[in-house]
């Protein structure tokens, strides 16, 4: 073979190559696209196969668990001293917790009301931050300044601060009260972002043409612009709800958590049990805080995997 | 550039007002309103109209409302409901301690964090790289409070190398200068003290730091990366410029503006943080307060001094912070 069609050998299949790259994407949506990607990419594999985990555990809690997990056992009970409490025995694989509860079975129930917890307090955030970002982007004007300052003021203290405020404020603390200060302080930040992207696709021109077509303006921001800010959004709200389980923890440690001694969540288990019998049995601590680390890591990893993969930049 | 400054600071004073008139509508907004709140429900009716009046909560709320604002301007923030004190007392009290706290937080997070986010992406995909990811990624999702509970058992239970609680020996007997102790002991040359109450300072600092640090190692190594790329950076490197020339001159400086917006934000996060580190390492600062004035019966007049500086600290912050990008960042010196 001469040096020539080599080289000719080489340049056609450098073309071949480039024709079936852009074959590959030109037809393909930005979503699926980013779809494709997310599923090479290890980060998102990892966060992705934890959050189906922590969900399944939380769904078939009841079929997973050892036992009820508010069932106070005479067994464990006997054990209990002001400084033990007993350990791993049989058919408690985790031990008891300080009330003669089975430990595993609150760990496995803990997943349920953890989700639910951060699940609640992430969508209650984002839809009345979309609510908000979406009036202040479609309409703008005076309603548009008043919106922002108002996210202005909500921002003037830090997230945790906020919900600190909030559940003080509020005459006695419930489980509401914490998934409401959860969520409230994440308004500002899905307002600002909504609102943020609506205002980037204002002068953007699909909606320019559909304004030419004609296309009532109620449409266009239900049809056309609320769509194409929402993946942005879904970012978000994976990442918040990494923040919501460590907020919920953070104020049960503070005191200001839900008062119900039956209810096993995570953060609750960690901030008020956990830390009071540090001393006499670490485990108390070590597990939820192991499984709130976790979570919190796989919903990060995951969000910020679906970010990378939405960026334009890394597409090909 | 005063224009600037002057339009931030009306901003500050409107967001202040806004937050502070939040706080008070919301408090008096409460079933049974703050009366009931500190009285609690078994109140006889005698005390409660008795308490009523004393607060002045018998009064038209626009009328309540205009003399809560004028004690605003004025400073005056009325008597803690738990001790009695002036509202400015008790927190100045409390303030230094936190003030040491966090800026010994954020200089460990700063010292540290972009050095080590500089090196990750200096580093891109290698050992040290990831090393670094997977330890930031940590930082994050960690609870503090955890963390600070595990520092402590670690480091002051099982081998006795830092203090457990507090920010200075019981019995030594120092001066108090500017309530900063570490900073005391070097004014007044009590050596002894200074070193003592730096000792306890590591543990809840180093705490405090996690979530900033893990923060700024982040956003150097993420900026770090985009300069990198930039053309700019081949051109200097093509016409031959020293690398330490290329990395001072070139990249850190365009990389710094982005963490330097996170810093200013971060600074803000710390006194949430600090409510939390404080509880653990017993610290007796500002988030000890704000823990203890919910606690102990929701001391509001102190609750509500306490969110106005944390707003006001948070506010002025970012806004040095905006003024220091015209050091780093020549173009916005020109606009």
């Amino acid at each position: 073979m001469s040096g020539i069609e080599a080289l000719a050998d080489h340049k056609r299949r450098r073309i071949e190559e480039l024709i079936a790259r852009t074959a590959d994407a030109g037809g393909v949506s930005l979503v699926r696209d980013a779809g494709r990607r997310l599923l090479r990419n290890p980060t998102a594999i990892v966060g992705g196969t934890i959050i189906v985990l922590f969900l399944i555990v939380a769904i078939f809690a009841p079929l997973v668990a050892p036992h009820d997990p508010v069932q106070r056992f005479p067994e464990l009970i006997k054990d209990l001293t002001v400084d033990t409490i007993p350990g791993a025995t049989a058919g408690h694989p985790l031990g008891s917790d300080p009330l003669g509860r089975d430990f595993a079975s609150r760990m496995i129930f803990g997943a349920r009301q953890t989700l639910f917890v951060g699940v609640l307090a992430t969508l209650i955030g984002l839809l009345l931050g979309v609510l908000l970002g979406a009036v202040a982007g479609a309409v703008g004007g005076w309603i548009d300044v008043l919106i922002m300052r108002f996210t202005d003021v909500m921002l003037a203290l830090p997230s945790l601060l906020l919900a600190i405020t909030l559940v003080a404020l509020a005459s006695r603390s419930t489980q509401w009260t914490v998934i409401i200060a959860v969520a409230v302080v994440n308004v500002p930040i899905f307002a600002r972002l909504l609102r943020g992207s609506m205002l980037a696709q204002r002068g953007s021109d699909h909606v320019l043409a559909a304004r030419a077509l004609g296309v009532k303006p109620r449409n266009i921001v239900l049809r056309h612009m609320l769509p194409n800010s929402l993946t942005a959004v879904i970012v978000q709200a994976t990442l918040t709800f990494a923040v919501a389980i460590l907020d919920a923890a953070a104020l049960s440690f503070l005191g200001l958590g839900d008062p119900d001694i039956n209810r096993a969540e995570w953060g609750l288990m960690l901030g008020v049990d956990g830390v009071r019998y540090f001393e006499v049995r670490p485990e108390l601590a070590y597990f939820p805080a192991l499984a709130i680390i976790v979570v919190a890591l796989g919903f990060t990893l995951l969000g910020e995997a679906i970010r990378e993969a939405l960026d334009p930049k890394n597409r090909r | 550039m005063v224009r600037v400054i002057s339009r931030r600071l009306i901003q500050l004073v409107a967001t202040v007002l806004a937050l502070m008139t939040l706080v008070f509508f919301w408090l008096r907004s409460l079933p049974g309103g703050p009366v009931d709140a500190l009285l609690g429900e078994r109140a006889t009716p005698q005390t409660r109209e008795l308490l009523t009046r004393a607060l002045g909560y018998d009064q038209p709320i626009w009328v309540q409302y205009g003399r809560f604002l004028k004690n605003v301007v004025t400073g005056n923030f009325g008597n803690s409901i738990r001790t009695g004190e002036p509202v400015t007392a008790v927190i100045g009290r409390a303030f230094p301690a936190t003030v040491e706290l966090a800026v010994a937080a954020i200089i460990i997070a700063i010292g540290l964090g972009i050095p080590l986010g500089y090196l990750a992406a200096r580093h891109r995909g290698r050992l040290l790289d990831n090393a670094t990811i997977i330890v930031t990624l940590i930082g994050i999702s960690i609870p503090i409070f955890f963390l600070g509970y595990l520092l402590k058992d670690w480091l002051t239970q099982g081998i006795h190398v830092f203090p457990p609680s507090g920010r200075i020996s019981t019995g030594l007997d120092n001066t108090d200068v500017t309530g900063l102790f570490v900073l005391d002991g070097l004014l007044t040359r009590e050596f002894d003290a200074s070193a003592d109450a730096l000792w306890h300072l590591v543990l809840p600092a180093f705490t405090l730091a996690t979530i900033p640090l893990a923060i700024i190692i982040r956003i150097t190594r993420a900026s770090v990366l985009d300069v990198l790329d930039e053309d700019y950076i081949r051109t200097a490197d093509a016409k031959g410029l020293r690398n330490a020339t290329i990395r001072k001159r070139h990249v850190l400086r365009n990389a710094l503006l982005p963490v330097v917006t996170t810093i200013g934000l971060q600074t803000g996060a710390l006194l949430a943080g600090a409510v939390l580190t404080e509880k653990v390492y017993n610290w007796g600062g500002l988030g000890t307060l704000i823990t203890d004035s919910i606690s102990g019966g929701r001391d509001y007049p102190v609750l509500q001094a306490l969110i106005l500086l944390a707003a006001v600290v948070f506010i002025v912050v970012n806004l040095v912070v905006d003024l220091s990008y015209a050091i780093i960042d020549p173009r916005v010196r020109v606009q």
